[in-house]
């Protein structure tokens, strides 16, 4: 086991340099000069000289991707921002851990109502309850989360005044962005979990072990469910990524200081090197969330587990 | 090899027959999905209106007046004004067109070169496969909206730019369909009775694999449209896509939200255009998966 | 001769209603299973031989199944009336069942000793302790060593999975084992030693036990009784010497052919002219008359009654309710 998460840990090298050179390849080409950029208007021709010759930007391609890889994993170094000259490394991972729990909270609202949810719409199959919340599902899933958003602050902070618009600090201000970046991953899993639990429920195994004498009730719950998990964790996995990604979009709407807001926020001023910065940092833990599912198929279905053994 | 040759003259036509009946049973099998056809209603409805735009609301969709500026839904604009008294329905019906033809478009570029990146992949195997596949593993690791934002930001804005940004983002998923269609249909033994009479792989590919691989394409794509539009919305609403004034639904709702307080109509309309489109959209894909494949049927 | 039958199903229909249409798939069935007997349940695909077997289980997937009419009597109970809770102690218990498919009867995630673990849980009040011995046990009865307790259906060939399944079956040692075609997925080989197996535990727990088949063969090994059964009803009915020596039923006797003998070896079913009706849309009258040879007018129009040719051997068809030298009563 230990031999596959550290060959899977191997594996990812070679993806996460791919996305390194696709966000410094985006930066490459963006427009504007980054000596320019990062210096401002009034910088004279010496001091841009200066500049470029000091972080290496007179260099070939290649020579700066290098580069740009090198630092980044020796010094934690992504380049300076283009607005204030901080360090975009140190300027996003200050505001990733806010992120990580946005997206957190998320999948944790999006779990909580989604696989009871589904697993009742797959018990009772073409009951009132499976028809309702199939058509909730759907509406999640077609609803653009940042619409929801925002008519969740009408609704409940304008009109209701039950919950604050803005902010992410205590659990009040938690309450409508998890909500909003939940929904559409809760009707995601919501659909998976009950075309995955009709599935397992189709198969011998389960008629086993209701001839065995089993409630139907324990059939469900030992027999069915650890079956019809497999391909959720997919799913979750999946949908995290998303999620990480609809947190751009989220922590925009509630003015949430996140990573999403920063890149938001640099886009704006055109300070790219942030926007790819976090663009990075997200992929990146994309890719560590995708392992641990990876890890966690194996802990789920033993002939996963046998093959890595 | 003589008998694979008569084999392949022979089948040819049976297949191309088969063919046409089968669509004609997944046409049956969806018209008899209410849902489905709920879906396809809507949809059609949108594309006859987005077309007659012109006709239909000939104020266009800029057609400011400071006088009638955050007007509450009345009789004459149905769904209200916004901050600068433009209809906001005359704004979404021209709207449908940017939004609808960005999804079609970016559905396009991604089939196309997904498609023949996964025909490909799966075709000739082995290495090509290899650095295909790895490479769009690359691309699926960066969550799509967030690859579109980072085309978007290194092309800038615009509406070439951004159908061209998420359709690139969702190459991946097509790739693989594909590639796994590919990889099915290639054992089997119409298309080495197509190269048994000396077809190229260019010839097999397209008038072979790529149209039996078509039926989860299609799913896909129709799904892919309502993403596209979905991406497209979320890039203009953070500034990145297309800029006012156009009506791009994105784009009118990022306008709304500065008036989100005091005039709910900019943001609930426009939402609720696209959401309707959406839910339109997954309806008629959900219903063509089950006539496509009643097998998967729940 | 006349004993009590362990289990006697009497004028049993059962329905699969979706939108589609009703299936008729059990139509009038009788069966009557003896103590410490084994009943052969002889048809084609498709005759309704696993909604019966599922129908003593009251086990028929509903929806779409539902059973219409009819009593299945065990011990003086009807199993039809019972509630789920009292089923569930009947199920596994005294009554159990191994499924056609080994491969796909086993949960993939639980280890093959927790699930025979499982129904002895259920049924026996002993503790996990005693449970997990007397599962390991059973393994080894069905000659699976017990260090293998702790693997995974995948771990194991099909033949060892269906030893497995043999041994959640039997670990209640029930008073009834209905065994679904349990050797149609496995290999020839493994085939015999299987069957061997269960004639062996069959004796040594005093388990009677319907066998669901359609290999003649198989019939001619271990069975005391055959019913044969077509388009969802059983249309004849006997100890199996009985019915070998003298098959009465035209679609019986089709199925052996011209001269039928226990001692020869007849493996397999001998093609009868046309096919089984289509369970949604019937013949009138008796369900096999559009293929008998000996069809008369009253064939078309009426569903014929039981005929009793003696204590051991009944028959459903109109060419013997006529004859008044063999219909007793």
């Amino acid at each position: 086991m230990l031999r596959y998460i550290a060959r899977r840990l191997l594996l990812l090298i070679p993806v996460i340099l791919g996305v390194a050179l696709i966000t410094f390849t985006m930066l490459y080409f963006s427009p504007g000069d980054p000596a320019q950029m990062t210096l401002g208007e009034q910088a004279g021709a010496e001091q841009l000289e200066q500049f470029r010759e000091l972080h290496g930007l007179n260099d070939g391609f290649f020579v700066r991707f290098f580069n740009y890889v090198k630092n980044a994993v020796l010094h934690q170094d992504l380049g300076l921002s283009y607005r204030n000259r901080q360090s975009v490394f140190a300027e996003v991972a200050l505001r990733f851990p806010t992120t990580l729990k946005l997206a957190g909270l998320g999948v944790l609202v999006a779990v909580a109502m989604g696989i009871p949810i589904g697993i009742i719409s797959a018990t009772k199959q073409y009951s009132l309850f499976d028809s309702i919340s199939m058509i909730f599902a759907l509406v999640g899933v077609s609803m653009p989360n940042f619409w929801q958003g925002m008519l969740m602050i009408i609704f409940f902070s304008v009109y209701l005044g039950w919950f604050p618009p803005s902010g992410f600090t205590n659990f009040n201000q938690m309450v409508l962005p998890s909500l909003t970046i939940g929904t559409s991953t809760a009707a995601i899993i919501t659909r998976m979990t009950r075309s995955s639990m009709l599935e397992v429920i189709r198969q011998d195994y389960i008629r086993t072990a209701r001839a065995k004498g089993q409630k139907e009730s324990k059939v469900i719950t030992k027999h069915a469910l650890g079956n019809a998990m497999i391909p959720i964790v997919t799913v979750i996995g999946l949908q995290f990524g998303y999620l990480l990604g609809g947190a751009v979009l989220t922590e925009s709407i509630f003015a949430i200081p996140g990573v999403g807001r920063l890149m938001v926020d640099a886009i704006k001023m055109k300070d790219f090197p942030i926007v790819q910065g976090g663009v990075l940092f997200i992929a990146v833990t994309f890719s560590l969330v995708n392992l641990i599912v990876d890890i966690l198929y194996a802990f789920l279905d033993p002939r996963v587990r046998s093959q890595y053994r | 090899m003589a008998k694979n040759v008569a084999t392949a003259s022979a089948s040819a036509p049976v297949v191309a027959d088969k063919k046409r009946n089968q669509w004609k049973e997944v046409w049956r099998r969806l018209k008899q999905n209410k849902m489905a056809m709920l879906g396809l209603g809507i949809l059609v409805f949108m594309v006859i209106i987005a077309l007659s735009a012109d006709l239909l609301f000939p104020k266009g969709f800029d057609d400011q007046m400071i006088s009638r500026r955050f007007q509450l839904p009345n009789s004459e604009y149905w769904f209200g004004t916004d901050n600068l008294g433009r209809g906001i329905l005359d704004r979404m019906v021209h709207g449908a067109r940017v939004s609808l033809s960005i999804g079609l478009f970016a559905v396009t570029i991604s089939i196309v070169f997904g498609g023949l990146l996964g025909a490909m992949a799966g075709f000739y195997g082995g290495k090509v496969d290899n650095i295909i596949m790895r490479s769009l593993d690359v691309l699926l690791a960066i969550p799509s909206i967030l690859l579109a934002i980072s085309i978007v930001s290194a092309l800038g804005g615009g509406l070439f730019n951004v159908m061209l940004a998420v359709g690139i983002s969702s190459i991946p998923g097509y790739a693989r369909i594909v590639r796994a269609s590919v990889i099915t249909l290639k054992g089997q033994e119409f298309i080495e009775a197509a190269r048994a009479i000396g077809a190229s792989d260019k010839r097999i590919i397209l008038r072979h694999i790529i149209p039996n691989a078509l039926a989860p394409i299609i799913v896909q794509g129709t799904l892919g449209v309502a993403g596209a539009i979905l991406s497209a919305a979320g890039l203009s609403f953070i500034g990145l896509g297309l800029a006012p004034p156009n009506p791009e639904w994105g784009a009118m709702l990022s306008g709304g939200r500065q008036f989100i307080r005091d005039h709910w109509p900019m943001t609930l309309f426009p939402g609720l255009a696209i959401m309707i489109t959406i839910f339109a959209l997954n309806l008629l894909g959900d219903g063509l998966r089950d006539a496509l494949d009643p097998k998967l049927r729940n | 001769m006349s004993r009590k039958p362990l289990l006697d199903i009497k004028n049993l229909n059962v329905h699969y209603i979706t939108h589609e249409g009703t299936t008729k798939a059990i139509n009038d069935l009788n069966l009557a299973l003896y103590p410490g007997e084994t009943l052969g349940l002889v048809g084609e695909t498709g005759a309704g031989k696993t909604t019966t077997a599922l129908s003593m289980m009251q086990l028929v997937p509903d929806p779409p199944g539902k059973i219409i009419s009819g009593e299945i009597l065990y011990h003086d109970q009807d199993l039809t009336k019972l509630s789920e809770h009292e089923l569930r102690k009947i199920r596994g218990n005294q009554i159990s069942m191994i499924f056609q498919d080994p491969m796909t009867s086993l949960n993939p995630i639980m280890t093959v000793g927790d699930q025979i673990r499982e129904g002895i849980l259920l049924h026996q009040k002993v503790d996990m302790a005693t449970a997990t011995k007397r599962a390991s046990d059973m393994l080894e009865v069905v000659g699976i060593p017990m260090e293998r307790y702790n693997e995974y259906p995948h771990q194991f060939s099909g033949g060892m999975k269906q030893r497995v399944v043999i041994a959640i079956a039997l670990s209640c040692n029930p008073e009834i084992l209905i065994a679904d075609e349990p050797t149609t997925a496995l290999d020839v080989t493994i085939q015999a030693q299987v069957l061997q197996l269960m004639e062996n535990l069959k004796k040594d727990f005093n388990t009677s036990m319907l066998m669901i088949t359609h290999d003649l063969g198989v019939v001619a090994n271990v069975c005391d009784h055959v019913a044969i059964m077509y388009a969802g009803t059983v249309i004849e009915h006997a100890e199996k010497h009985m019915l070998y020596r003298t098959p009465k039923h035209p679609y019986t006797q089709g199925l052996f052919g011209s001269i039928p003998n226990v001692e020869e070896n007849v493996d397999r079913l001998k093609p009868i002219m046309g096919l089984m009706p289509d369970p949604t849309n019937l013949p009138t009258g008796c369900t096999f008359h559009p293929r008998c040879p000996h069809a008369m007018d009253i064939c078309q129009v009426e569903f014929p009654r039981i005929t009793r040719l003696n204590d051991e051997h009944w028959v459903r068809c109109h060419l013997y309710s006529a004859d008044e030298e063999v219909s007793h009563e």
